[in-house]
């Protein structure tokens, strides 16, 4: 009898579930004439002025591998933008480090952290990679269930309820990706008292927080203690319209962050070059392209958010990001089912909430980083479909 | 608020008053009592579609002309400008600093026709010293319209 062919791939990554959202995008792919409101990213192309200076930079042949922690020219300008955004010193030579986007920043965070069977306090629903950067670094992820009715914001006492002897982080990421929920001041203030009581490391996902409409956006690093033991993450993807430029920055103390240049450096050397010029160009001058592209998402949001709650489908009114989460229970169906009948229905790509965590069953991620005219058709062929499902 | 209002009318002159009262999160009844305000007052001009000609096949010469001017006593550029811009040839009219005075566009249907606006009225006017007229050769971007076809990249239709 032949042996049975023995599974070539780690315990660790077997964890991980396919994706079965996978299926469905693959759906969306095939088909003609869909309006997508499922897209993680906005629809304006980088400023000319980022692109031009990326350009220029190489023709002249600026090609090469940067510092492994990313070009000082941009960790310098860095540091002078969080001195003035937030008020706060990192020392551009060991604070202070160029990511491949957010999402290696989240990888590296966890690596660097996490001893097997730790456990990281985390929302849900949250972005999908949380979890699964947690599970690959041999930790666990703990769950804390948050809610419209409090605007998906997560409470302090909850999560205080999950720490064990084995909790070593909580990882935040707000403004949210799936829920566009931002978190106030007070609410963070509690969850950084409850960090430092129980001397656990604040992981801050802060990508959208530019992206904020009406309220202002708080970074974990602020928070009285905090400075300290908080890995801010953030990145030039979604403020500067840079998503395929792959840029993110990790800031904290030197102790963490220089264990995740230890992981950085042998996995990835150094970010993108032309990348991290473009994000220098971005810090030293893009500030008038982003109020921009903010004023213009705030417009949609709005037309969006008030269309939803017009056709039935009730929407929490997101704050931040670039995300609309209405709520579908009024059809009965899933999320999943509700995805893909109006896919099939009425060729209108959304993403079910449960891709993000259990809690975001009966709701629906929709992107408003689209075109007002494709919000508008989307919204009116969303109409006719909860019209036929309504029960 | 108007200034709101106009920059998504900028945009889109056809965005109606109950979706701009939607995007400003403003009542409709005041959005359009605003805009009635600005076209009364001459804030808004006129409502007007950039065309590509060249697309809808119709043939078209333009040209840049630099107007050099003896400005006059009392009235300074202002008078001589209208005697110009009150010729519907000239698209647009500016007063520049430099070399030169005025700036004038002109459109016609033939090369002839735009020599002709030029060398029979716009030079012979009183006080007009000199022009030099450049003939547009490509529109590349209009109004802050870019009228060269495709290059638009798209976006993965799902990304999460």
């Amino acid at each position: 009898m032949p042996r049975k062919k023995p599974n070539n791939t780690s315990k660790r990554v077997n964890q991980i579930a396919p994706s079965g959202i996978r299926r469905f995008f693959d759906l969306v792919a095939s088909m003609e004439g869909v309006i997508s409101l499922g897209v993680g990213e906005p629809d304006f192309p980088t400023p000319w002025h980022i692109r031009e200076a990326a350009i220029y930079s190489m023709e002249k042949g600026n090609t090469m591998y940067t510092s492994n922690l990313g070009m000082p020219e941009l960790r310098q300008e860095l540091a002078k933008y969080l001195k003035k955004e937030y008020k706060l010193d990192y020392d551009p030579d060991t604070e202070l480090l160029i990511t491949v986007g957010v999402s290696e920043g989240v990888d590296l965070a966890t690596r660097a952290i996490l001893d097997p069977g730790d456990e990281v306090i985390m929302a849900d629903p949250s972005y999908v990679s949380y979890s699964s950067c947690v599970l690959l670094a041999g930790g666990k992820a703990v769950m804390v269930p948050t809610y419209e009715k409090s605007n998906f914001e997560l409470n302090a006492d909850d999560i205080e309820k999950k720490i064990s002897d084995k909790t070593k982080a909580i990882l935040i990421g707000y403004p949210a990706n799936p829920t566009g929920a931002v978190m106030s001041r007070a609410k963070l203030e509690k969850i950084a008292e409850v960090a430092h009581r129980h001397q656990l490391t604040i992981i801050s996902d802060e990508i959208y927080s530019s992206l904020v409409y009406g309220v202002e956006h708080t970074c974990a690093a602020t928070l009285p203690n905090m400075k300290d033991s908080t890995v801010l993450l953030g990145g030039f993807s979604k403020a500067y319209a840079m998503t395929g430029w792959r840029i993110g920055y990790a800031a904290g103390n030197k102790d963490i962050i220089g264990a995740m240049f230890k992981i950085h450096q042998y996995t990835i050397m150094c970010a993108p070059t032309m990348g991290q010029v473009a994000a220098i160009e971005a810090l030293k001058s893009g500030n008038d392209s982003v109020s921009k592209m903010v004023s213009d998402y705030n417009r949609r949001r709005l037309f969006m958010v008030k269309g939803f709650n017009k056709i039935g489908l009730p929407c929490f009114e997101p704050r931040g990001a670039f995300y609309a989460f209405p709520s579908i229970k009024a059809t009965g169906l899933s999320s999943e089912e509700f995805a893909e009948k109006l896919l099939m229905e009425e060729r209108v790509a959304v993403i079910p909430g449960s891709a993000f965590g259990e809690c975001g069953e009966g709701y629906i991620r929709c992107c408003y980083a689209t075109s007002l005219a494709d919000i508008e058709e989307a919204l009116k062929r969303m109409g006719r479909f909860v019209g036929r499902h309504k029960k | 608020m108007i200034k709101e209002i106009l920059k998504i009318l900028e945009n889109d002159a056809r965005t109606t008053p109950a979706k701009i009262a939607t995007m400003t999160g403003k009542p409709a009844a005041e959005v359009s009592k605003a805009i009635k305000k600005a076209e009364k007052d001459g804030t808004i001009l006129k409502y007007k579609t950039i065309v590509n000609w060249e697309k809808a096949g119709n043939e078209q010469v333009s040209a840049l002309i630099e107007v050099r001017v003896a400005p006059q006593r009392d009235v300074g550029f202002d008078s001589l400008a209208e005697r110009i811009y009150r010729f519907p040839e000239a698209r647009s009219v500016y007063l520049l600093s430099g070399a030169y005075d005025l700036l004038v566009l002109v459109a016609g249907k033939t090369m002839q026709e735009v020599a002709g606006f030029v060398t029979k009225k716009l030079a012979l006017i009183e006080g007009v010293q000199g022009t030099t007229t450049h003939f547009l050769l490509k529109r590349y971007k209009e109004d802050g319209e870019i009228l060269a076809d495709g290059g638009e990249t798209k976006r993965q239709p799902v990304i999460l």
